[in-house]
């Protein structure tokens, strides 16, 4: 049982601990869990998420920045004033739970829909683009030599990345043709100044309340790159949520997005994040293809994984709305 | 040639009877699942009473652009190819129009609801 060797680790580094209780699992792949459970203590009790590869996973995919990396980042970031879980403990071997990190949990609402739609999140829904400019300013600006190691991308060797997954499926997409095309021709070359990419930055990956946003979760995808990435992936809109005139995640305007990120003193270049909002939108269709192929050759024959396969023509259309518009 | 009903009337029949019948009942994850088992039913629907029409048309579009006859696969394969070449782009006459229509014609099975799809449909017409 996780929550006997979590009782054991909690009382090693919290003080005054007596143990866990509540261990639920909230998700879980083969290779990476994340757990909810309670730190019980007898001036209260503290809710924590554990995220961890279980023993004998300790290699992570080739994109992922793995644990540890995703640790260090987070921490970071909470030190520097973005919004970001408290990372309490980092998974040492006397632990015996795996690889990974155990943080504060932080309540609030990551479901779209309901950010969208939901009266509670009514005030902060005009508030929350500008909001996300300042955050990703504040990412952007992370010390680059506290960082850890991570991997280097540029939208070259993106693109190329890109072709490789399309053409892997072997299944011809005329409109996926057109954007690698389009992706390759208006290549920006690197960035004049290189940053740490969060590199998931959107719905789903972060926790919101009524005052907010509270915590930039999902680190996974964490890279060197060009800051504008960030801006131009939480555009795609894919994660609209049908609100498609609102191009910040269905809740806000790139003006609002623009205003907060150079608020706080750093300068956004709108062709850029134009370029990588075509990219993220070819990249979710790519990734919809994956996911049909997961169903298909196993080991995840579920029905959801199969309909996400007739999601890619989602982003078809976003693709020629962006790169062959028609007129009103 | 097989009796009646046909395939489209069948998972309608199954689709429509989850929806109505048995939808309401269950809670949590399992209605979750078969939320999206309607969903698939409705989408084979669609496409059972969509495709034939759309891929004839689209196939009669890529022969006489590409001036060869094959099977649809492979004449978008070719397409494709013609494309990653830049030998066929935006302004090559009638490919962004084919690119609409096809696309059009993909999201009225996949996902009639899509804002995006909705959005270009209320603009009357399919060319570029």
């Amino acid at each position: 049982m996780i929550e006997a060797e979590l009782s054991r680790s909690v009382r090693g580094w919290y003080p005054g601990a007596t143990g866990v209780a509540s261990a639920a699992k909230l998700s879980g792949g083969a290779s990476q869990e994340t757990w909810s459970f309670e730190i019980v203590h007898p001036l209260g009790n503290l809710g924590a998420i554990l995220r961890r590869a279980p023993k004998g996973y300790g290699a992570s995919p080739t994109r992922a920045a793995g644990l540890a990396a995703e640790a260090r980042l987070m921490q970071l970031a909470y030190e520097a004033g973005v919004p970001s879980p408290r990372v309490l403990h980092v998974l040492t071997p006397e632990d015996d739970l795996g690889t990974g990190f155990i943080m504060a949990r932080v309540e609030g609402e990551t479901i779209a829909r309901k950010i969208l739609r939901d009266a509670e999140f009514a005030a902060a829904r005009p508030k929350l683009a500008r909001q996300l400019g300042q955050i990703a300013a504040g990412i952007h600006g992370l010390a680059r030599e506290k960082l850890p190691e991570l991997r280097r991308l540029t939208a070259t060797a993106e693109i190329a990345e890109l072709a490789r997954e399309y053409r892997s499926l072997n299944w011809p997409k005329p409109v996926f043709e057109l954007a690698l095309r389009w992706l390759a021709e208006h290549d920006p070359g690197p960035p004049q100044r290189e940053t740490l990419v969060h590199g998931d930055f959107r719905h789903g990956n972060l926790i919101i309340g009524p005052d907010g946003v509270r915590a930039v979760l999902d680190w996974e995808l964490a890279h060197l790159g060009d800051p504008m990435e960030d801006l131009g992936w939480i555009c795609v809109n894919s994660w609209r949520f049908g609100e498609i005139d609102k191009p910040v995640g269905g809740f806000g305007s790139r003006e609002e997005l623009f205003g907060g990120y150079e608020a706080a003193g750093r300068k956004v270049d709108a062709d850029r994040v134009t370029f990588y909002e075509v990219m993220g939108t070819l990249r979710w269709g790519v990734m919809c293809g994956g996911m049909m192929q997961r169903f298909r050759l196993g080991p995840d024959h579920s029905m959801e994984r199969a309909m996400i396969g007739r999601r890619a023509s989602e982003t078809e259309i976003d693709l020629l709305r962006l790169l062959a518009p028609r007129g009103n | 040639m097989q009796d009646e009903p046909t395939p489209t009337e069948l998972t309608k029949a199954v689709a429509d009877f989850l929806r109505d019948d048995i939808a309401p009942t269950p809670s949590g994850h399992s209605a979750f699942k078969l939320r999206v088992a309607i969903n698939i039913l409705d989408l084979v629907t669609r496409q059972l009473t969509l495709e034939k029409g759309s891929d004839a048309a689209e196939a009669a579009r890529l022969r006489q652009m590409l001036g060869m006859d094959s099977s649809l696969i492979e004449l978008n394969g070719v397409l494709s190819d013609k494309i990653a070449s830049g030998e066929m782009d935006l302004r090559t006459p009638g490919l962004a129009e084919h690119l609409w229509q096809t696309t059009m014609d993909k999201l009225a099975v996949d996902q009639p609801g899509y804002a995006a799809y909705k959005r270009e449909l209320g603009r009357g017409n399919t060319g570029a």
